[in-house]
């Protein structure tokens, strides 16, 4: 027995008919915004190991009269006891293995107030070996402050720090200058420091709020200017800084709606949708689009348990738990958007990665990529370039992995369509985490996302579910040596479409590559035979040939399709449909003017349309738009035949991406045929 | 938007991705202000049902009104509640007249917890720490993985970011999941001013002295203090300088009390 305590008198037992401490509420729930609570302001602290990083959170701390009694006299004798000198690092480096190693492991978070604002520090560690620590801190942050050693200049960290904070859009930067003591307080190695941090930060497009000189150590220019040593420094002290940035993080209340679907309950009779306002605003009434279905539905109510008021409207940043007037099919992964700037649906995306994890991230190896609450496996499909973080250089050379702390530019394919948008457009949904087994290995931010010009049709049967072969895309391009794709011949009735589809379809062919005519006329006499030839009808064709082509494409063919297709707005959701399919797509035009054409009349079809034998013809009586875009233009009267198809191969060859070199001559085995 | 509303549903995004991932989910619940405020929170989370059961260590040395408000909540909230009790320790006589505090703590709290996570396999316990209130907290994560002996391996922790949390587990581990992790002392009073939430009578002061932090009735110290509102405590925090669980005694036992504990598996 190891003794006991002496034991305080026996507490004095309750009555039967308890009840705890009860006190009014004070404000309105979920509805009600402000109040007496303040906002705070979350700010990572980064830099090169050694270069004060907790010195200067201790000294924060201490200045701004923000750590508990006897917190520094316990530090000042436990320093004692070990025969050192005091540091206002020791503060923040509780752990013992910390102190024995002087380098911070983790991530900690403190919080402080100056001037009736309040701040709360996440410290980064800037040892590489823990930059994924450095990450999991800064991206909760809002601010951050890059620290430099005025002897030292910018390292390695500084500069690899700089780029994650771009990466991991902390965009507000202040830069402390520290250890100004060690250079003996001149102004001109601050200015020099001063020149070069901003060239850096400037080229990673988060140029720095403020750059001050201080030092950490001595308390000068942290909280209170040091005219004595510093009396050049006309500017800010570093709290000033942090205080002139407060109230610039609000969030845009302007955004589109984007409602991250989390669960959905139904506990009792209600079914209740549980998720997260990243973006946008949502009221009750609103007709909601759930994403990837594309299924709407009028929001019925928005449930706030606790709350005695009704809630109506609830704003970004909130989560929110409501119920819908229709019961559409929703699950977690989903995401609600108004009909009016909807969220990109595809297979594939440009981003670009930073990779935490020991073993590289290899071109093509399964990876699951988080985005929200959306979870699917993915791949790289090909790697731009790497951007080394030290000297800010492209690596240009033809790479098969992203290793350890790279930052990369990539192509990604998803198995599935994922919901997203470009991260310039909006923030939480344009990035997403890459994790390898249970951990999380990297992540990114979406570069670029092509937005649907029109909402495609919402998926209308119930209980859907998408699956997935065995075979990914990128098997069957290696078995095919090519991938798939859709070209899409559009023009006027007798510009040449036929001619050229047929031409190129041998030309593939002979070149071992599938390949498949889509004809309009053909498809009017099966999958289209039940329509007709008004607006609605030629529309539907064209949806269905698109379809048709996607899936075909999809398969490993390449799709050649010849339809008039008159209508951009019809070859516009063709397009989208393969984007998100994860297909090639080429949009192009057979420039022929209406009066060629009819010249031409292979068919008499324009003859008997000017004698109205035929309504509805296109040029005649029913519009044609040219492409706003086209990724091809063949001009079929002022070149041959031969011209327009040699560029249409040309086009295509470069589009499937073709793996054996030998059958571009067209001497491969099929070439045999 | 507040800071405190920030935080709320901050913390209910994290209930929810917790119950979305994982099978069985438990909670532990001591009948203190964070466990009121996550008893709360996760009442909003799950629009009134918390679908997951609550847990009690008992460590037989609950204040009265502890274990009162206790089945007073489990009325009030319609909360599935387990009660666990170190039996086979307390029949070996471990107790607080016997033995140190440490021990103690251990044997009744820590190894109860171990055992219930045997018994019922949970794969996710909800907790209340948060980060201000111990160094050794200040270093956790939202979502934070123990191995199959109950150890948190904080020098190798996975990252965490834009709300991507580990949600597997190999089987054995669990993952401790903490909404309140950002949350403050001051931040929980506040939050329980705004909403109105009941607490236990012990907190306000009578006869001159009131509780700031609720443990084992032996270990436990009062503080002087004549505040007996909310307002007063909320005020009466933003001028302390006196940690928060300065009257918790099993933390300041020996030099670094609290991380050997936690390395253990205390919470």
């Amino acid at each position: 027995m190891s003794g006991g305590i002496p034991m305080p008198p026996a507490p004095k037992p309750v009555s039967k008919d308890y009840q705890p401490a009860f006190f009014p509420k004070r404000q309105g729930g979920a509805g009600a915004a402000g109040g007496p609570e303040e906002p705070r302001t979350r700010i990572v602290v980064v830099g090169h190991v050694d270069h004060g990083k907790s010195t200067l959170i201790g000294r924060l701390l201490a200045d701004t009269q923000s750590l508990p009694d006897g917190k520094i006299e316990s530090v000042e004798k436990a320093c004692r006891e070990e025969g050192m000198p005091f540091e206002y690092a020791f503060l923040l480096d509780a752990l013992l293995e910390e102190q024995a190693q002087n380098i911070t492991i983790d991530t900690t978070r403190i919080g402080f107030r100056y001037e009736g604002q309040g701040f709360e520090i996440i410290d980064a560690p800037g040892h590489r070996e823990f930059i994924k620590n450095m990450v999991t801190g800064a991206a909760a942050a809002e601010e951050a402050i890059l620290l430099i050693d005025a002897k030292e200049g910018l390292k390695e960290q500084t500069r690899r720090h700089g780029l994650l904070l771009s990466l991991l859009g902390v965009s507000k930067v202040i830069v402390a200058v520290n250890k100004m003591d060690l250079v003996d307080w001149k102004e001109e190695r601050f200015r020099q420091l001063e020149k070069e941090i901003r060239e850096y930060l400037g080229g990673l497009k988060i140029p720095p709020r403020e750059v001050v000189p201080i030092s950490a150590r001595e308390g000068s220019n942290v909280k209170n200017p040091d005219p004595k040593r510093l009396g050049w420094w006309k500017g800010l002290t570093l709290l000033q800084a942090l205080l002139s940035g407060v109230g610039r993080n609000e969030v845009d209340q302007e955004g589109p709606l984007r409602l991250v679907v989390q669960d959905v309950y139904r506990f009792d009779e209600r079914r209740v949708i549980a998720g997260k306002l990243e973006s946008g605003k949502i009221q009750v009434g609103d007709s909601v689009v759930f994403f990837p279905d594309r299924k709407s539905s009028k929001v019925r109510s928005i449930e706030d348990w606790g709350n005695p008021e009704t809630v109506r409207e609830l704003g970004p940043g909130r989560s929110v738990a409501l119920t819908l007037e229709e019961q559409i099919f929703v699950e977690r992964g989903h995401v609600g958007s108004h009909e009016p700037n909807p969220p990109v649906e595809s297979r594939e995306l440009k981003a670009r990665i930073f990779w935490l994890d020991s073993e590289p991230l290899r071109l093509q190896a399964p990876v699951q990529l988080r985005l929200a609450t959306q979870s699917v496996e993915a791949r790289l499909v090909s790697i731009e370039r790497v951007v080394d973080a030290d000297k800010l250089e492209q690596k240009n050379d033809a790479r098969e992995e992203v290793g350890r702390f790279e930052v990369a530019e990539v192509r990604i394919r998803c198995r599935r369509p994922l919901v997203y948008d470009a991260h310039d457009k909006v923030e939480s949904l344009g990035r997403f985490a890459l994790q390898r087994g249970s951990r999380l290995g990297g992540g990114g931010i979406i570069l670029e996302a092509e937005y649907p010009a029109s909402l495609a049709k919402a998926v209308t049967g119930e209980h859907l579910t998408w699956t997935e072969g065995r075979i990914s895309q990128e098997a069957r391009a290696s078995h095919f040596g090519h991938e798939g794709a859709v070209v899409w011949l559009t023009g006027l009735s007798g510009s040449g479409k036929s001619t050229l589809a047929v031409a190129l379809e041998s030309l593939l062919f002979r070149r071992g590559i599938a390949s498949m005519i889509l004809d309009g006329d053909n498809l009017r006499h099966g999958l289209c035979a039940d329509l007709g030839f008004s607006l609605e009808d030629r529309a539907e064709n064209i949806r269905r040939a698109g379809e048709v082509a996607k899936l075909m494409a999809e398969s490993g063919l390449v799709v050649i399709s010849s339809l008039i297709s008159p209508l951009q707005k019809e070859r516009g959701a063709v397009r989208s449909a393969c984007n998100s399919a994860g297909v090639g797509f080429a949009e192009v035009y057979i420039d022929a003017s209406l009066e060629e054409c009819e010249k031409r009349d292979p068919r008499g079809l324009y003859k008997k349309a000017r004698k109205g034998e035929i309504r509805g013809f296109t040029g005649i009586d029913s519009p044609y738009e040219k492409p706003e875009k086209p990724d091809l233009i063949l001009p079929t009267p002022k070149e041959s035949v031969e011209i327009s198809v040699q560029k249409l191969l040309r086009h295509v060859l470069a589009m499937v991406r073709l793996k054996d070199e030998d059958r571009e001559s067209g001497e491969g085995p099929g070439g045999q045929i | 938007m507040s800071y405190l509303q920030h935080l709320e549903d901050q913390s209910i995004y994290i209930f929810r991705e917790a119950f979305a991932n994982f099978k069985n989910m438990a909670m532990p619940w001591s009948m203190g202000k964070d466990s009121n405020t996550l008893i709360w929170l996760a009442k909003k989370a799950f629009a009134g049902k918390i679908p997951f059961p609550l847990v009690h260590i008992d460590t037989t040395y609950e204040f009265p009104e502890m274990l009162a408000f206790r089945e007073w909540a489990r009325k009030h909230y319609e909360i599935d509640l387990i009660v666990m009790v170190n039996e086979e320790a307390r029949k070996r006589g471990i107790g607080y007249e016997t033995h140190d505090p440490v021990t103690v703590t251990h044997e009744l709290k820590s190894l109860a917890l171990q055992q219930a996570l045997a018994k019922y396999k949970w794969d996710a316990l909800v907790t209340g720490i948060r980060r201000d209130e111990d160094s050794t907290r200040a270093k956790e994560r939202y979502f934070s993985p123990r191995t199959a002996d109950n150890e948190w391996e904080y020098r190798d922790q996975p990252p965490e970011f834009w709300g991507q949390f580990t949600t597997a587990v190999k089987p054995g581990e669990h993952v401790r999941v903490q909404p309140l992790l950002d949350w403050t002392e001051l931040d929980v009073w506040e939050y329980i001013r705004r909403e109105g939430i009941p607490v236990p009578k012990m907190y306000f002061s009578e006869n001159g002295r009131r509780y700031r932090s609720l443990g084992c009735w032996p270990i436990t110290k009062s503080i002087e203090s004549q505040v007996n509102t909310i307002d007063g405590i909320v005020q009466e925090l933003k001028t302390t300088k006196t940690a928060e669980r300065a009257g918790r005694a099993q933390d300041h036992h020996e030099r670094n009390a609290m991380q050997k504990l936690r390395a253990k598996g205390f919470m």
